[in-house]
């Protein structure tokens, strides 16, 4: 319950923060919402020599909008994100998977960049930035870099941030008018989900004329059901291609066997749940 | 060690900690604020639940270094100054929601962030705007009530005809 | 001495009083054991051993006694004279199997989480600190696991032995056999019987592992610097603790105080003497400065002792048309590493209660405890009975399958009557009384179950993806432990008595001691009704002092839901004493006879006279003294004993409608009803929410709750991130309501509640998800109904198998080391 000694140092700008990552480079754990290192540290599972706290970096907090995307500063509290007009209605997907992202204590500390920096392939958020085709804006020594979220997520606890980088913010492309849904099967509300899918879509006349589809839990980092994507694009938006369809959302998962699921069971029941995400997106784009 | 300034329960506090040092273990250590809990290590539980700059947090999952210059509610600091219950305390109370009261402090603070946020809640948005926070004695029920009750009587409250839903203890 | 005024009587028994506790539990103002802070206080941190079984080499202690602020480091060895030891109080057979339990071990480790070494330090994270530095060697030792490989196990065969020394992991085999006690039939006769000309049904059930999981963690402080050696524990039996400390430790009794100051829930889990109580006890000593130690939740869930953890063998012999003739149950038990304080006792107190509300003509009852290298398991609310309620409760849904009926049908035409009590059942108890028909006629029409039926009919026709169960559980349990010589038949360690002191102040102030130790079920606010009704004081004037062996000289604490039906009896037992003192000095100053004094509303008056004076009066005047008549003590303070004579049978009729998604097994509660007899009602409020509370902790044994460990002995289910507790939004609101049928073993009519909720919901829950698919071919589902084993069990047939993959717990080690690992905070972000 108590973590082991540290030192602390909590910049005011992104500029010091890289310099103080370059300081102290491999002994030292970024510190964002702290919602996920704070156990770490209680249950002592890392003992970091230092800590920088990225909670007083004021430019790397809130939403914007910038041409086609909407852009969530790295220290945006989940709750500010879960409450935004502008993500709501460009990026519905991600409102409705904040809502049910942990729990509202959490939801008010817990950032949106610290989650997927951490890249818990169980987390809320992967699936959804997956299915938006997000892009993560990394700043480094020399500049800011910009990457995609399929390059993003590389394995377990993983991403593309190198370890003298930091995020700073998240740009969605506008998703205005698409259908959402956010599929997640916990056992009881606290615990992580089994899996999840997350699911929007675009219809024009009874078609569905583009999709996306992000799988949490079924992988060492979120997923993306390219699979059913690609046999859906341009099919009607009837219950019968959708089911057709998600016979393939298990494609290329690896997902993990734990206390709450096997993988054999996992690989089933995502099918279930992505024809559910898949048709609750097309009711919500008006299909 | 660290110098940090916070108010607590209105309250002005400097004190030097070590960066290490949770917010709930400089409430419970350093300024004696024993009202709130430590219930678990993975902060599931919400016991330690107060309101940091008005939101409802795990003291647990903050440094208290992170609070520094922040305002701090706890349990002890809800009634008013003349010990007038807060009315989410009087309705625990009421609707007898809680036993042993060990998970109470938080889930009385948490149920008043609820109702700032929502002073209307369903039975559902009660029950999932809790879901941070586990008690084993009551089975929620009366929890759920007790908060039911409150949003009723803050309404009373706000509105002098008092046309709020009345909710009685079962 | 004034005039008596006509008032009306206000009975508080059956008021819903709004609790005394709460001004202070929703204000904060709390005495937590944790809370407590002493001068000069020292900080514990223990060292536990990773693995199962093990021997302990070395302990070398040096780097932590030279880590900063550290005052000592203590070893099983360096406390070998004076840790005392964890005792077991029920034996339940002459020739049980006990191993030694010392609380820190000297040479050898049983289960995972043990204790090895003991870290004391300025301050709590000094302790934490230093304790990562004690380096432990130890030599891995074949680790004794599955239960019922451990009962197979011997030195001969190879099996893994949890103590190698005792050369068996058999600790005890008690039994029960209705034809040799000349309570009932030959069992093994009637299963011969339906096998050529009735039915058989055999099963098998399996009661997970659970961990009861109290939100309080456990804590413990030791004073050693008065005359006498102060405890304060997060305990539900201090009482019990100070004997046990005494005798153990060679403390005189009268050396030692503890006191249980508020205590954040137990549920039979705080009913222990724990190894971290007396490492605690023994440090204080040694040192001569007050220590702490309080537990972090993942050591809770560890260490503190688990329940349930058996495996039902049932048989049950029906004629045709459905009368049960006969229940054979054969039962293996997991004690885990030690035989805790009860122990082997808990599956013992599920013996009486397999035939349940039912007139079952032959029984029989084995119980085999085995040890095994995981923790201790102990009482956890219920504590036996609920494992009984499950297996007889689950067969009498498998019965009626079997012949087509409604499974309300069978029970009735298996129970007894209301108009048959008292009877004596074929476990040989005495049910005082009952009437299973009117809990039932009631539970069914709030349920609305016609209703409901028809819908579960109509969403079978339809093949609906999501099917609706209804499930059944018409559920008795003896409470009210319990009566001193069937303790002593069951060479139970002590007596089942309460002990209660009224005290009348001078001021007019009741003070009222009671030997009961509440931690969270509102003992101040009932016992207070009960005598401010008995003394006709007001409620507010009566204060319940409890939990202190100083102010409480005797008890027997609180567990066994005992605490109304024997601690509320004592209570009115020294109230009426206290009233017999009162009468004579009453008589005197109001200078009539005895013989014309009666009480009523508080007051003593002559009979035919308005003359009168209050009990309060009588109280001032006899501390006074001045005017007693000749031969009478100053003081109308009173003590009572209470020993039951009989437990008590609350009972209830519980009805679920559980909805199934036949898709991914996922189930939803629809709704819960539950009418319970629980005789005369103290406190409406206050029963409310523990059938509330009990019917959650039942319902998360059906569908979340598991304690599991992986093919090492250890728990992966070791935190709140692993240890499913439901929340507020996996639960639903419950339509609860009373019968009543006053119980005639006692003065109030009461019976007990506080486990009624747990037992009887778990066979409803599991009954209605397995009533939802039975049409799929699906005759039972093994606890906790997860997702996936409702869907296995639809699709594969079978009862959904065990655990699968018990792979890694959420917190590891390795992953945590090596990145910002975890997945703790259920959706978490950092």
């Amino acid at each position: 319950m108590i973590p082991a000694q540290f030192d602390y140092v909590a910049p005011t700008t992104v500029e010091e923060a890289l310099a103080a990552l370059r300081q102290y480079g491999d002994d030292a754990k970024l510190l964002a919402g702290g919602q996920s290192l704070l156990p770490v540290l209680r249950m002592r599972l890392n003992a970091p020599e230092w800590i920088i706290d990225l909670g007083r970096i004021d430019s790397l907090r809130g939403v914007r909008e910038d041409g086609d995307a909407i852009v969530i500063g790295a220290m945006t509290p989940h709750s500010v994100v879960g409450s935004d007009p502008l993500v709501a209605q460009h990026a519905a997907l991600v409102t409705k998977a904040v809502a049910e992202l942990a729990d509202a204590q959490i939801r008010h500390r817990g950032t949106f960049g610290g989650a997927l920096a951490h890249a818990d392939p169980a987390g809320d958020l992967g699936g959804p930035v997956r299915a938006l085709d997000a892009e993560f804006v990394i700043a480094g020594a020399n500049g800011t870099r910009t990457v995609s979220a399929d390059d993003f997520f590389v394995d377990l606890f993983e991403t593309a941030i190198s370890e003298d980088e930091i995020l700073t913010e998240v740009r969605i492309p506008k998703h205005t008018g698409w259908g959402a849904h956010h599929e997640k099967m916990v056992r009881v509300a606290h615990q992580w989900p089994i899996c999840a899918v997350a699911a929007t879509a675009r219809v024009e006349g009874g078609t569905i004329a583009d999709i996306g589809i992000g799988l949490a839990n079924m992988g060492n980092t979120p997923l993306r059901a390219g699979g059913v994507e690609e046999a859906l694009r341009g099919q009607p938006a009837t219950e019968d291609s959708v089911r057709a369809a998600c016979a393939r959302a298990a494609e290329g998962t690896s997902p993990p066997s734990d206390l709450n699921g096997s993988a054999d069971y996992r690989n089933h029941v995502v099918q279930v749940m992505c024809r559910r995400a898949v048709m609750g997106a097309l009711e919500g784009a008006g299909a | 060690m660290t110098r940090i300034n916070l108010t607590v329960d209105g309250m002005k506090v400097s004190d030097d900690v070590e960066p290490r040092m949770l917010l709930v273990q400089y409430l419970r250590e350093k300024l004696g604020k024993t009202g709130t809990v430590i219930g678990c290590d993975t902060s599931n539980c919400g016991a330690c639940t107060v309101h940091l700059d008005g939101q409802s947090v795990k003291s647990c999952n903050v440094l208290a270094v992170q609070a520094d210059g922040s305002a701090v509610t706890t349990i002890e600091g809800l009634a008013g100054k003349d010990g007038t219950l807060h009315p989410v305390q009087e309705a625990f109370r009421e609707c007898h929601g809680l036993q042993c009261g060990f998970c109470t402090p938080g889930m009385i603070m948490q149920s008043v962030d609820l109702l700032n946020n929502n002073p209307h809640p369903s039975e559902q948005e009660i029950r999932e705007g809790l879901e941070g926070n586990l008690c084993r004695c009551t089975g929620y029920h009366n929890i759920v009530r007790a908060v039911q009750y409150a949003s009723g009587h803050l309404a009373a409250a706000a509105t002098p005809t008092g046309a709020a839903e009345e909710v009685t203890p079962a | 001495m004034t005039a008596v005024e006509a008032q009306p009587e206000v009975k508080e028994i059956g008021r819903d009083r709004r609790r005394k506790e709460d001004a202070r539990l929703i204000t904060g103002r709390t005495r937590w054991t944790d809370n407590i802070s002493l001068n000069g206080m020292l900080h514990l941190a223990m060292v536990r051993s990773p693995f199962a079984h093990a021997r302990i080499t070395t302990v070398d202690t040096r780097a932590a006694e030279e880590s900063p602020g550290v005052v000592g480091v203590f070893t099983g060895e360096d406390l070998a004279d004076t840790q005392g030891a964890c005792i077991n109080a029920w034996a339940i057979t002459t020739d049980q199997v006990t191993p030694a339990h010392t609380p820190l071990p000297i040479d050898r480790v049983a289960f995972a989480g043990e204790t090895v070494a003991v870290v004391v330090a300025r301050s709590a994270a000094e302790a934490r600190d230093a304790a990562e530095l004690v380096e432990v060697d130890y030599d891995e030792l074949p680790a004794a696991l599955d239960l019922k490989e451990a009962a197979e196990a011997t030195p001969e065969n190879g099996g893994a032995l949890a103590h190698p020394d005792l050369g068996t992991n058999k600790s005890a085999l008690w039994r029960f056999d209705s034809a040799e006690a000349g309570t009932g039939g030959n069992v093994d006769e009637a299963i011969a019987v339906a096998r050529t000309d009735g039915i058989v049904l055999e099963r098998e059930y399996r009661q997970q592992r659970l961990i009861p999981a109290f939100m309080e963690p456990r804590s413990v402080v030791v004073d050693p610097t008065g005359e006498q050696i102060t405890v304060w524990s997060a305990t539900q039996i201090p009482h019990i603790l100070r004997f046990a400390l005494a005798a153990t430790t060679g403390v005189p009794e009268s050396k030692i105080r503890v006191i249980a100051p508020d205590v954040g829930g137990g549920f039979g889990g705080k009913l222990q003497q724990t190894p971290e109580e007396m490492v605690a006890f023994a440090v204080a000593r040694r040192l001569g400065k007050p220590v702490k130690y309080t537990e972090t939740r993942s050591e809770s869930l560890l260490s503190a002792h688990h329940g349930r953890d058996q495996w039902q063998k049932l048989t049950l012999a029906a004629t045709k048309d459905g009368h049960v003739t006969g229940l054979k149950v054969e039962l293996l038990a997991d004690l885990g590493a030690y035989v805790a304080l009860v122990g082997g006792g808990v599956p013992v107190l599920g013996a009486f209660m397999f035939n349940a509300i039912y007139k079952f003509p032959a029984y029989q009852f084995s119980c085999q405890t085995v040890l095994t290298n995981k923790t201790w398991t102990d009482a956890y609310r219920g504590a036996g009975r609920p494992e009984a309620t499950y297996a007889v409760e689950r067969l009498m849904d498998e019965l009626a399958a079997e012949l087509g009926k409604d499974p309300l049908e069978v029970r009735e035409l298996n129970w007894i009557k209301h108009e048959e009590f008292p009877f004596t059942t074929v476990a040989g108890l005495e049910y005082d009384s009952g009437n299973y028909e009117a809990a039932t006629a009631r539970a069914k029409e709030l349920f609305g179950y016609d209703d409901l039926r028809a819908e579960q009919r109509r969403r079978r026709d339809a093949g609906d993806t999501v099917q609706l169960g209804i499930g059944v559980s018409t559920f008795t349990e003896m409470c009210g432990l319990a009566p001193s010589r069937v303790l002593g038949q069951l060479n139970y360690g002590a007596g089942g008595w309460e002990a209660a002191s009224v005290r009348m102040l001078p001021t007019g102030k009741v003070e009222v001691i009671t030997g009961a130790s509440a931690h969270g079920q509102g003992h101040e606010t009932a016992f207070s009704q009960i005598v401010a009704d008995r003394l006709g004081v007001p409620f507010e004037d009566v204060e319940i002092l409890h939990g202190d062996t100083q102010v409480v000289p005797r008890g027997m604490d609180t567990y066994g839901s005992r605490s109304l039906v024997v601690g509320g009896e004592a209570l009115v037992r020294a109230a009426d004493k206290v009233l017999e003192k009162a009468k004579p000095i009453a008589a005197h100053l109001l200078e009539a006879s005895v013989d014309d004094i009666e009480f009523s509303n508080g007051r003593f008056g002559v009979r035919g006279t308005d003359q009168g004076i209050a009990l309060t009066e009588i109280a001032t005047a006899s501390f006074a003294a001045h005017n007693l008549p000749d031969g009478v003590e100053p003081g109308i303070d009173a003590d009572a004993t209470y020993d039951p004579v009989n437990f008590n049978f609350p009972h209830g009729t519980h009805l679920c409608a559980m909805e199934v998604d036949t898709e991914t097994g996922e189930t939803r509660m629809r709704k819960y009803t539950c009418v319970d007899d629980i005789g005369v009602i103290i406190n409406p409020l206050i029963v409310s929410g523990q059938v509330h509370g009990g019917l959650v902790q039942g319902i998360a044994q059906a569908l979340w709750e598991e304690a599991v460990y992986d093919e090492a002995g250890t728990l992966v289910s070791g935190s709140f991130a692993d240890y499913l507790l439901p929340t507020a939004a996996d639960t639903i609101s419950f339509d609860i309501d009373h019968t009543t049928s006053p119980a005639t073993s006692n003065t109030l009519g009461t019976k007990g509640v506080g486990e009624a909720g747990t037992i009887a919901s778990t066979p409803a829950v599991v009954n209605a998800v397995v009533d939802a698919v039975r049409h799929l071919g699906v005759d039972d589902i093994r606890m906790p109904c997860t997702p996936e084993r409702v869907w296995n069990a639809i699709n594969r047939a079978g009862s959904g198998g065990g655990t699968v993959g018990a792979a890694a717990p959420h917190f590891d080690e390795s992953t945590g080391m090596s990145g910002n690992v975890d997945r703790t905070t259920g959706g978490n972000e950092a």
